[in-house]
């Protein structure tokens, strides 16, 4: 049972408590730094240039960029996404696995712009938007050019359909405040067909019926797949799909896959898919990042990332999931837990609970070591292998 | 079930409705089904996992085997004693006995209480061991658990998820239960934190040869765990045998729509999917015959009508007409017709 046992010294605990006056000081500092943030971010009439940019690649979607999305607290600054960069290839599905505290809501927030502010703030980095005929930087649109994006070109689905529809509204209205909202000048009648058409199309069955009830009178299955009408409705290029299984059952979890899946094809949208449970992913992802305490510590295509899993993380991530039919007498286990995300120090934030960390992890933060042209890990281990393919 | 000597639970046949009241004088006017007509039986140091969709009845199970619900029907075993005929002296003197582990570790634990207190308060009540010895105990509790004695101080909200958890089966543990009913351990933590969580209650059991009641929606985690499987449906337990059997050979339909429906974390697996159509019905008002007639694949005129028997494949019980020899021989008989 040794390994269970978390060996951590009280003194290590202690360090974090700060006194009333320490703590003002960080209060004080954290408002003049998001301050000067929310002033840049409310001017009028930014002019469009500020917030144009140029695709890498214009295969892409969306492509985060050194994003940085920090949240200014009074015991300190908690780096949630500190430097994580990706691509959403058209068409294609992106899995970012990963705990809870990781970062992956975060990074999706950031694209949708509905990090809390002012504390919750996007501090460097770009996320490139392709539009289409033009391309965005989603950290810099203001919130006016926003609201015309979210929800149009970017929908999300959210993990709870229970609290992410409004109780005191019927189905239908909800549904066609979206097509409203982005289609100005619709007809009334319009709406209704379209509402009851996209309903159909996600598998309710009396979509008429559906259409004046409330979303008490429907279980949770149900409930989703409303919410993935709502996502749809407006034909978006991508869809962040936020766990979107995890409150439900499996059976009802297979069917909203399955509908995931088939819809995506059908409209040609990508799908960047952020769950916990890595069945789903490898069910769903071309592509699959896995983030650890606001980093991305590997990424890589899922047969690469499910077949050769390279980080030491990723390796205990899989080892520690029972899987049906797999006989082992005991799981493996990650020792210890995850870091505190103040004050983090500069190197392999995995380093404590790593079962292969070596002398060299000592040094600062790894950065990005490839492995294949499309599969890379942070880590050490894989250095040499990234020098050997650089002078090759 | 056979009597055992070596059964610490056994359950037959155990039916809880719950009243549906409306109007001014709350008049009964329906019930609610939630568990109608449970048996099976768990030995001693071994586990016995309940699986079902949310909404089957598997909650109410190990909430009224512990007679934290009055029954409606049926009896519950505890050392060959029915525990529904017990005093209330009588009860309290069995109660330390029978343990249990909530869901949620947020919301099971008193945010006011030190955790040296949250498990103690327990042992001083119940008198295990004498008072002068009582801080060294719970220190010894909180080390088999993988916490550390000067978290006794502390309070729940200083703790992660998988160490709120921890707490919480050391609160168990330290009444000597010889069987704990585990009520979705974790299925509220991270994957690598249900692994050390797991590994706990396996060790645990091994040491102390405590039996478990595990109740999860999770199948992988209770595959890995049980020694026997249950699988629920609308309130009746649709198989019943052992893990190997069961995951190996499922019989009823719906125990393959419900393996084949687990995502399997392997991208080249092309899956054979049995997916099925809408959900489950409400408890209130379950359909008649089969109970699970509305969603199966194989659904014959007489699942819509007659309630199925157990049948009994060496020990691998199933509730599905199937596999009832007559039933089948019939069904060709008047297919000619």
């Amino acid at each position: 049972m040794s390994d269970n046992i978390e060996k951590v010294k009280p003194e290590e605990v202690e360090s974090n408590f700060l006194t009333a006056k320490e703590s003002r000081a960080i209060s004080k500092e954290n408002r003049r730094i998001t301050d000067a943030i929310e002033k840049q971010r409310n001017r009028r009439n930014v002019a469009e240039s500020e917030y144009t940019t140029q695709m890498k690649n214009p295969e892409n979607v969306v492509e985060f960029d050194d994003l940085k999305t920090y949240f200014y607290t009074d015991i300190g600054v908690v780096k949630a996404v500190d430097g994580v960069s990706f691509n959403v290839p058209m068409g294609k599905t992106v899995g970012v696995v990963g705990e809870s505290g990781c970062g992956k809501s975060v990074t999706s927030l950031s694209l949708m712009q509905l990090v809390q502010r002012p504390q919750g703030q996007i501090v460097g980095g770009e996320i490139r938007l392709n539009l289409g005929d033009k391309v965005y930087d989603v950290a810099k649109v203001p919130s006016a050019e926003m609201e015309k994006i979210r929800g149009n070109v970017v929908s999300m689905i959210f993990q709870e359909p229970m609290t992410s529809l409004n109780p005191v509204f019927q189905i239908g209205k909800q549904i066609n405040e979206v097509i409203v909202l982005h289609n100005p000048g619709v007809s009334n009648e319009e709406t209704k067909r379209r509402t009851i058409e996209i309903l159909d199309t996600v598998g309710i069955a009396d979509a008429e019926g559906i259409y004046t009830r409330y979303p008490h009178e429907l279980s949770g299955g149900m409930r989703q797949r409303v919410m993935i009408a709502m996502a749809l409705v407006t034909n978006p290029r991508l869809i962040i799909a936020d766990e979107p299984t995890t409150a439900l059952d499996v059976t009802i979890q297979a069917q909203i896959l399955d509908l995931l899946r088939t819809l995506k094809d059908k409209i040609n949208a990508s799908i960047m898919l952020i769950t916990h449970d890595l069945g789903v992913i490898a069910e769903m992802a071309d592509y699959v990042v896995v983030m650890y305490s606001g980093r991305i510590i590997e990424r890589g295509t899922a047969q690469e990332i499910f077949l050769s899993p390279s980080h030491p993380y990723t390796v205990g991530l899989m080892a520690s999931k029972p899987a049906v039919n797999r006989d082992v007498d005991r799981l493996y286990s990650i020792p210890g837990t995850v870091p505190n995300p103040i004050n983090m120090p500069n190197h392999c934030y995995f380093k404590d609970r790593c079962p292969r960390a070596f002398d060299r992890c000592e040094g600062e933060y790894p950065g990005e070591y490839f492995i294949s042209p499309t599969h890379s890990a942070a880590c050490y281990l894989y250095e040499d292998m990234d020098n050997a393919a650089k002078t090759r | 079930m056979q009597q055992k000597q070596d059964n610490v639970i056994e359950v037959n046949n155990l039916k809880e409705y719950f009243p549906i009241k409306s109007g001014l004088f709350g008049r009964v006017v329906g019930q609610v089904k939630a568990v109608d007509g449970v048996s099976f039986a768990i030995q001693r140091g071994k586990t016995f996992g309940l699986v079902g969709e949310s909404g089957c009845g598997k909650t109410t199970v190990g909430k009224t085997i512990l007679r934290l619900y009055e029954k409606t029907d049926g009896e519950v075993l505890f050392r060959g004693q029915d525990i529904f005929e017990l005093s209330h002296q009588e009860l309290r003197k069995i109660r330390p006995h029978l343990q249990i582990i909530f869901q949620d570790p947020y919301s099971s634990l008193s945010p006011r209480m030190p955790v040296g207190e949250i498990i103690g308060e327990a042992v001083r009540e119940h008198n295990i061991v004498p008072p002068e010895e009582h801080d060294e105990y719970i220190s010894k509790i909180m080390l088999a658990c993988g916490l550390q004695p000067y978290y006794k101080d502390r309070y729940p909200h200083e703790f992660s998820g998988g160490q709120r958890q921890r707490i919480c089966i050391a609160r168990a543990l330290a009444l000597n239960p010889e069987f704990i009913v585990c009520d979705e351990p974790v299925s509220a933590l991270d994957v690598s934190i249900q692994a050390q969580i797991i590994n706990l209650l396996s060790d645990l059991q091994k040491e102390f040869g405590i039996s478990y009641l595990f109740i999860s929606h999770d199948l992988s985690v209770v595959e890995h765990i049980s020694d026997t499987v249950g699988v629920m449906y609308l309130g009746v337990i649709v198989e019943y045998g052992s893990t190997k059997e069961i995951f190996s050979n499922p019989l009823h339909p719906y125990t393959q729509a419900l393996f084949s429906a687990i995502p399997v974390p392997d991208p080249t697996v092309k899956l054979n999917r049995i997916i099925l159509e809408g959900s489950i019905p409400s408890p209130a008002n379950p359909p008649a015959g089969c109970k699970f007639h509305t969603r199966c694949q194989y659904v014959m005129p007489i699942c819509r009508t007659v309630v199925p028997k157990e049948i009994d494949k060496d020990g691998h019980l199933v509730l599905c007409h199937l596999y009832d020899e007559e039933v089948m021989k019939e069904k060709v008989w008047t297919g000619n017709k």
